[in-house]
């Protein structure tokens, strides 16, 4: 987007330039994604052969090492599009747009792989596949958020009227997402047990052996989001210029 | 904005109009959910305050549809969005009809159709009382869901898959404060809840609704 405006160049800002961007994504994504599966890898080995089985659960406690990471990613990655929404609302980046655009499907993912890992979990457990506990429900109308956000962008054929409307969207899905997350407290007392990791209490409920290769999956989950966002929104940005390239020799001819 | 107003209910009132359907799809639901769960009236009496909710949710859904599509297609939107009436207030408008032609009979004809679930007797003020709380709230969001698919061809489907997520909050309070008060306990908190949710969307949805509609019509 052309500006008249000076942008000191070691201002975030000036990774808006698709550009920059692009040369700043291919620096980065190599490390990214190295130390992404690394952890992961080290991670998930470390969970299941070098950590005992629970006196309770038996093996199953194992799974934690992939449904916490991706339920913790999957709220974030929301939370992400929500930033990245408000920024192109506010500033019309389109690198911006692009990028919420690429998180959403990484962010549905995750929701399913909660849903899935903690169904696969509750079968033994809880002795029922689903229960209509406010984390499950919580998860599950955030998966239909999901699904609305990313069939919005499919179905406007306008990019930038897209982008906007499916921002807006995000704004008022963020709120409706928090009124229904109280809601389903308010209207079901669950079975699911508390978070694992309590930051504002600094506090925690898994055991030490259990909590550092969690830790470290958490942190690979991250990682790899990230590696994966960096990775989509430089396809989107090239797709983006080949249309427009298309575009330009059609006129030409 | 009167005039407005006279022009939706009179478009809605003549032949051709939504107005019958979702009253005949609400009937329908009614009536045939005893044939799919059964006629055993401990049952009944059990599920009909969520029944009645669920109806009057999907009837106002399956309305939704003609809200903005034929004004549309018409082009009576363009006009409206650059008449000296602010887009908001339009908006507001065509909810409040929408919600007269389809959420207020909804209501009435729920007191009636109680009885043919068995709802006791406890139960009629509150499911009223609910879904008079409630429906505005479903007509105002599912403006907000007909703007942003008005330029989408064929978006009924995708209308509803976004309307759906925002639909969950009015639903838990509406049908817990009738589920509540049909079983004789204090339904005060969930209506609180509800008429906050009501307020809450009335005032700020309205300007959500009109920025999604004018940049679609952009």
């Amino acid at each position: 987007m052309p500006s008249g405006r000076y942008i000191d160049p070691m201002s975030i800002w000036s990774y808006a330039n698709p550009v920059k961007f692009l040369t700043l994504s291919a620096r980065v994504q190599p490390v990214l994604w190295a130390a992404a599966l690394l952890s992961i890898g080290i991670g998930l080995a470390w969970g299941f052969f070098g950590t005992p089985d629970d006196a309770r659960q038996g093996s199953t406690v194992k799974i934690i090492y992939l449904h916490v990471p991706a339920a913790l990613m999957a709220i974030n990655a929301w939370f992400m599009m929500l930033v990245a929404s408000l920024i192109w609302l506010i500033r019309r980046h389109h690198v911006s747009a692009l990028a919420a655009k690429a998180a959403a499907p990484v962010g549905v993912v995750m929701t399913l792989i909660a849903l899935v890992t903690g169904a696969i979990w509750g079968q033994p457990m809880w002795g029922t596949w689903w229960a209509w506990d406010p984390r499950l429900t919580s998860f599950l109308i955030l998966f239909l958020f999901y699904l609305g956000y990313i069939a919005l962008w499919e179905a406007v054929e306008d990019p930038d009227t897209a982008a906007d409307l499916t921002s807006v969207l995000c704004l008022v899905g963020s709120v409706f997402a928090v009124l229904s997350r109280y809601a389903v407290q308010f209207w079901n007392q669950g079975l699911h047990q508390g978070t694992s990791v309590p930051v504002a209490t600094g506090g925690r409920t898994v055991a030490d052996v259990f909590f550092y290769p969690l830790v470290l999956c958490m942190v690979g989950f991250a990682l790899l989001f990230v590696a994966l966002v960096f990775t989509r929104t430089s396809t989107e940005i090239r797709l983006r210029r080949a249309a427009a390239l298309r575009a330009r020799a059609v006129r030409e001819v | 904005m009167k005039a407005l107003l006279l022009r939706d209910l009179r478009l809605a009132l003549r032949a051709g109009g939504g107005f019958g359907l979702a009253l005949a799809f609400f009937l329908i639901v009614i009536v045939l959910v005893p044939f799919a769960i059964g006629p055993d009236p401990e049952l009944l009496r059990a599920v009909a305050p969520g029944v009645l909710w669920l109806g009057a949710l999907l009837a106002c859904l399956l309305s939704l549809d003609r809200l903005l599509a034929l004004d549309f297609e018409d082009g009576t939107l363009e006009l409206l969005a650059t008449a000296p009436l602010p887009l908001e207030g339009a908006l507001t408008i065509k909810a409040l009809a929408h919600w007269l032609t389809t959420g207020l009979p909804l209501v009435i004809v729920s007191s009636v159709l109680g009885v043919m679930l068995g709802l006791p007797s406890a139960g009629y003020l509150w499911v009223v009382v609910s879904l008079g709380l409630g429906t505005p709230a479903l007509s105002v969001i599912g403006t907000f869901g007909a703007a942003l698919t008005v330029g989408v061809k064929r978006g009924g489907l995708l209308m509803s898959l976004l309307v759906l997520p925002l639909y969950v909050p009015t639903l838990i309070f509406g049908a817990e404060a009738a589920r509540r008060g049909a079983l004789g306990l204090d339904a005060t908190t969930p209506l609180l809840m509800l008429a906050g949710i009501t307020c809450g969307v009335v005032a700020c949805m309205p300007f959500a609704s009109a920025a999604v509609l004018r940049m679609g019509l952009r």
